[in-house]
């Protein structure tokens, strides 16, 4: 049976308050304290002390609070990051620190940093690198690269030195939405379900492959007291799928007779959380009839293999294609060719906050809380699983610990909106890492085949590019990296005769969907890689040869489409000359003198379009003054650790006019905000930017007119309502005399900007995207020719972002880009059924990053807000071929199978010659 | 069923005798196994046991009690043998879990990966297996048995880790393999000592981790450099002499190159141990 015991109760003092407990015996300390002493800055994100977001001090040492019995804690004082924040000194330094740099991206690591932090700095004031590493090697973090974090505690002991050079677009303004981050009052998809709410777990397929027959539901509900629904497919009211491309709506919110993949959901159970918590799922009834299994593309693709879906022929979801010129016939017409393969793996997000929510019926209104990336996404897929409309859903999003591109897929929302609607109660979930690891998207792995070309002096002469995506399960996100990738796997280069080609292949692995680049990672491994044996074959400098062939303005890209400005690839590759050529030097002195570890320095270039691939993409921004005079920004692009709460506001009070301390922000909230649309694609800064910079321009002519103003004439807030200075003129605004509207507001302004966008033709010729951004990376690396392992020295990245809207929220988001790709390319192998913890699945720690000097290129772009341009994926698209490309540089070894783990590199030395 | 926290050792025992019972003292290992499964047994915590924490030297050697964790092991003043014991201390997961994991805990558990093995093999460290019926002591090498399994029967109880004194003049290395800096499991991992006289190798010693179900001394190997001089151990370090070992191929690295990797990592850790 499924039984809880007798609690204990337990005595403890919990930041400086005595206290006691009553808990399950060997209940984790995590839990009693989120869930019986609401001290919910204590996050967890594996139990399994793997990622260290609970750490807490006991007695002053830092320990993993999901590693320790509640009993345990006994007589023990037990310090947090909301207590440490009140009454220690060094985590006030540290709170003022973090908030200087950025230490804190989406914030869901910052309590276990800064508590590790606060341990250290009692013994160590002035902590060196090391020592800080050391400190916090115990706490993961997927945002930000660790390298603000080390600046943040190196810098505590100075912390009241630290001032804002300002908060104005263009300065490095603290994140608007920062203190909570660092306070511990941050809420996020598991710490905001009211008291008493009713959990919803999800009963899952233990098989990739199988069909299931549900046995005696009620008879099994009736032996369980405190069970208050079991939902299964039947329970569906509206549409019993989900997914996020017209045309590919396929995954079931739960399956009716076969899985797909391992981790499918086929049922959920809704009851009291004792009762839930002592739920053994294997005691569900359901009898499974494994299937067939396709693990890998090949078999998905093999003669006679089974279909994942009838109408989906040979397990092929769809392709892409983009084709100019005429690139067999000038591969033919190159003097130097080479051809390569590559394979990459699964990737993992690997965000420290598993997927979260909780749901209720307000006045009949279908509420959600969750984090999420699209709340207008979120509130429409509801709508259609349901049978809703949606104005009775109101998605109010939680602050989201990470997303990356999994969180805009739906995982919890529409589990917990069936269990409300059914039950009209209250009701919660939060996946367990297993459960967020088995059950939401992945990066696709790829196999790629490349052939390239060029001409004698350099220029590139042809290329055909062949790229099998394993697309898993259900569509997701599949359709628009298949479309994406033959757009972007020329690289920002100018080819003529050019020929792309992708599939997405379904197989029985979990659906690979959106992660930070959308495929063009995977690409420019191949792409990047590639030309560095090209230029070795011509005899020609790396960089020389990718400046040769840098796309400039006028010159067509692969699609045929023509960017009269704003094209800075080459400024990107410039301005790693000057490291370049000292890390050559650098690199020739030091192997001539080393025979195990060989040093090698690697680039490469990047580009991304900003927004959706020819399709509407389009936000809104709402803004308004309310009667007592103060200006709200209605702000719903969601901030899933990026900046866009700060970004875009800083957008709007430039185009407003005013200071960004004038400025109420809310949202993001569907029953508040205007849809911003989703984050992903690099899209919130230069589309939501957009938007909110017309609103902007539009609420400042609307003020203006009220008092016949100039459109030079300053805005002038105050506590006095609005006042508008005009050359010696001063006039307020007389606000009393408008009438308020339904939210209150008097004056209002509303705009949309949708990006101008052309569809492909069926070569894939058009205007995909109205701006692309542009990168190149640089990386130095030791390899252990032993032993095969790789050790990143230093990066310099540049990138060319039009407009630094915000210069640290810039290197933050490129150092935290670095990571992931740094990641990619060494250590990041998602297995299904095998990797599913983070002490299998590896991502870099606190010691693995390397210094990153970051290089803020400011070719501005016509569309862009202020000029600016899309970054959050740029970041991580060069930083792998950088990598691989510096290993054959230091070796001779190549790369061909990401990621360069240990064993694979070794036998790519040994390939190369090495011993 | 419930939670148990002993005071002292007879009480301990008792409860062991009388029931089934998982003993937990840093419980790094014991949560991680349960997962998000509910625990319906009983817990028995030794941390409140008096006089089970902390290293003791005396007459025979030294004594870890069962209670001691991997932060009393790096804080301890020892004698260098002891210099891979304390490296590998600080390879443990992470300072979270150096805080609250113990030296007995890892070697209960049974991980082919565990840190705190190879080092102890080469401190030819006995185990003292507690019950109320008495008190039994093994070396190490007949403690750990396989993967996941251990000599101690389920009413005894694992009370202190003893290792013989030896000479101020051994010297201690540890070399892990990993794929990343922190928080790794070891791909394999070596631990040595030896003992230099005039540049030459005495009483040298050589464990191996993750390389077989049960870490491993390397018995050849160990006798192959005796009375090797110090300049030539590296190219007497060759895989002919490596036996006993079975690596597996798993998610962290191939059979084949765990093979290659362990003979350059004992080259490695010997070179650490000799301050070289």
């Amino acid at each position: 049976m499924d039984k809880h015991s007798a609690k204990v109760i337990t005595g403890l003092t919990v930041n400086g308050v005595d206290t006691h407990v009553e808990a399950e015996p060997g209940e984790r300390l995590s839990f009693s304290l989120r869930e019986r002493l609401g001290v919910r800055d204590v996050k967890i994100g594996c139990n399994a002390g793997d990622c260290g977001a609970c750490t807490v001090l006991i007695d002053g040492a830092s320990v993993c609070a999901c590693l320790m019995a509640t009993q345990q804690a006994t007589g023990r004082h037990v310090e947090t990051q909301s207590g440490l924040v009140k009454s220690d000194a060094d985590a006030k330094a540290l709170m003022e620190s973090f908030q200087h740099h950025q230490a804190a991206q989406c914030g869901i690591c910052t309590p276990g940093m800064m508590v590790s932090a606060v341990a250290l700095l009692r013994a160590v004031p002035r902590p060196d690198v090391a020592q800080v590493q050391d400190a916090l090697g115990g706490v993961l973090c997927r945002c930000t690269g660790y390298r603000k974090i080390i600046d943040a505690v190196m810098d505590a002991h100075k912390s009241d030195t630290l001032s804002e050079t300002g908060q104005e677009l263009g300065q490095s303004a603290r994140r608007l939405d920062g203190q909570a981050k660092v306070d511990g009052t941050e809420r996020f998809g598991d710490d905001v379900a009211p008291q008493g709410a009713l959990v919803v777990r999800v009963i899952r397929s233990p098989y990739p492959s199988a069909t299931f027959t549900l046995g005696d539901l009620e008879g099994w509900q009736d032996a369980r007291p405190g069970i208050a629904a079991v939902l299964t497919a039947a329970d569906v009211p509206g549409l019993n799928a989900f997914g996020v491309i017209p045309g590919f709506i396929d995954q079931p919110v739960l399956a009716v007779d076969h899985v797909r993949f391992r981790g499918e959901a086929v049922a959920c159970v809704v009851g009291d959380a004792e009762v839930i918590a002592a739920l053994d799922p294997a005691r569900f009834p359901v009898e499974w009839s494994p299937q067939t299994t396709l693990t890998e593309m090949e078999e998905a693709l093999a003669e006679g293999a089974p279909l994942l879906f009838d109408d989906r022929k040979g397990n092929i979801m769809c392709g892409g294609f983009v084709q100019c010129g005429d690139a067999e016939a000038a591969l033919a017409a190159a003097d130097v060719t080479v051809e390569a393969s590559y394979r990459t793996s699964f990737v993992e997000h690997a965000y420290i906050e598993p997927e979260a929510g909780f749901a209720e019926v307000v006045d009949g209104r279908l509420h959600v809380h969750a984090c999420t990336q699209a709340t207008g996404m979120d509130r429409e897929t509801l709508s259609e699983i349901l049978g809703m409309d949606r104005a009775d859903i109101r998605v109010v999003p939680t602050a989201v610990g990470g997303g990356f591109g999994s969180k805009i897929d739906v995982s919890v929302q529409p589990f917990l909106a069936l269990a409300a609607l059914r039950t009209g109660k209250p009701v919660r979930m939060c996946y367990s890492r297993l459960e967020s690891m088995q059950s939401t998207t992945k990066r696709h792995p790829a196999r790629i085949a490349v052939r390239i070309g060029a001409k004698a002096d350099g220029t590139l002469c042809g290329m055909i590019f062949d790229a099998d995506f394993n697309t898993g399960a259900y569509a997701s996100w599949g359709p628009t990296v298949a479309n994406r990738v033959p757009v972007h796997a020329s690289g920002p280069y100018a080819i003529r005769d050019y020929r792309a080609r992708s599939r997405a292949v379904h197989t029985h692995c979990p659906p690979s969907g959106a992660f930070r680049g959308f495929g063009v990672p995977q690409s420019a491994i191949a792409q990047e890689t590639a030309f560095d044996l090209l230029a070795e074959k011509l005899g020609m400098d790396a960089l020389e040869f990718r400046l040769k062939n840098a796309l400039t303005d006028g010159q067509p890209t692969v699609c045929g489409q023509v960017f009269d400005q704003g094209v800075g690839i080459a400024a990107c590759l410039e301005a790693l000359r000057p490291g370049w050529e000292t890390a050559k030097a650098e690199c020739a002195a030091f192997n001539a003198a080393n025979e195990t570890v060989k040093r090698g320095v690697g680039l490469a270039g990047g580009w991304y379009g900003c927004g959706n691939t020819s399709l509407p993409n389009p936000s809104t921004i709402k803004a308004g003054v309310r009667g007592d005079g103060q200006i709200v920004l209605h702000q719903g692009a969601m901030d899933i650790g990026q900046g866009s709460n700060t970004v875009i506001v800083q957008i709007f009070a430039k185009a407003l006019g005013v200071a960004v301390t004038q400025i109420a922000v809310v949202g993001a909230d569907t029953d508040v905000t205007p849809d911003a649309g989703k984050t992903s694609a690099s899209r919130q800064t230069f589309v939501t930017g957009n938007a909110a910079r017309l609103a902007g321009e539009a609420l400042r002519g609307v003020i203006l007119r009220e008092v016949n103003a100039g459109p030079d004439a300053q805005i002038v807030p105050g506590a006095q309502g609005i006042a508008v200075r005009d050359g010696a003129r001063e006039q307020t605004l007389d606000l009393a005399r408008l009438s308020a509207d339904a939210e209150g507001y008097v004056l209002l302004a509303q705009e949309t900007y949708d990006p101008p966008v052309k569809p492909m033709d069926e070569n894939g010729q058009g205007s995909p995207y109205a701006q692309f951004g542009y990168a190149a990376h640089l990386v130095v690396v030791d390899v252990d020719v032993k032993l095969g392992q790789v050790r990143p020295l230093r990066f310099v990245a540049a990138h060319d972002v039009g407009r630094a809207i915000n210069p640290l929220l810039v290197e933050g988001q490129v150092q935290g880009g670095i990571a992931q790709g740094l990641g990619m390319a060494l250590m990041e192998e998602y297995i299904p059924g095998h990797t599913e913890n983070l002490h299998d699945y590896l991502i870099p720690t606190i010691g693995d990053i390397p210094p990153i000097e970051t290089i803020v290129l400011e070719i501005a772009d016509a569309h862009g807000p202020y000029g600016a341009k899309g970054l959050g994926e740029h970041v991580l698209i060069p930083t792998a071929p950088a990598i691989f490309n510096a290993i054959y540089h230091a070796t001779g070894a190549r790369v061909t199978h990401a990621p360069a783990t240990p064993s694979r590199m070794r036998d790519a030395l040994k390939e190369a010659g090495h011993a | 069923m419930g939670y148990i926290a002993a005071s002292d050792l007879n009480e301990a025992l008792a409860v062991l005798a009388a029931e089934p019972a998982s003993v937990i003292a840093g419980g790094t290992d014991w949560f991680p196994a349960q997962g998000d499964r509910h625990f319906e047994g009983t817990l028995l915590d030794i941390t409140r046991i008096r006089g089970l924490r902390g290293l003791a030297r005396n007459a025979e050697g030294w004594r870890i009690g069962a209670a001691t964790t991997w932060t009393d092991i790096i804080r301890a003043d020892l004698p260098p043998a002891f210099d891979g014991l304390k490296r590998a201390a600080r390879e443990v997961g992470s300072v979270q879990i150096q805080n609250t994991a113990t030296v007995a805990g890892n070697l209960c558990n049974a991980s082919p990966a565990a840190d705190g093995v190879p080092p102890l093999l080469t401190l030819d460290a006995q185990v003292e297996l507690s019950s109320q019926g008495g008190t039994r002591q093994m070396p190490l090498s007949h403690f750990l048995q396989g993967v996941r399994k251990t000599a101690r029967r389920s009413d005894e109880m694992l009370t202190a880790i003893l290792i013989p004194a030896m000479s101020d003049a051994a010297r201690g290395g540890f070399l892990k393999l990993g794929a990343r800096k922190y928080l790794v499991i070891s791909i394999c991992m070596v631990g040595v000592i030896v003992t230099l006289r005039d540049g030459i190798l005495q009483d040298v010693r050589i464990a191996v981790g993750a390389a077989s179900p049960v870490a491993q001394r390397l018995g050849a190997l160990e006798a192959a450099l005796e009375g090797v001089a110090v300049t030539d151990v590296g190219t007497r370090v060759t895989s002919d002499l490596i036996e006993g070992l079975s690596p597996i191929t798993d998610v962290r690295a191939t059979a084949t190159y765990r093979q290659d990797a362990v003979v350059e990592v004992i080259r490695r850790a010997l070179l650490q141990a000799m301050g070289a």
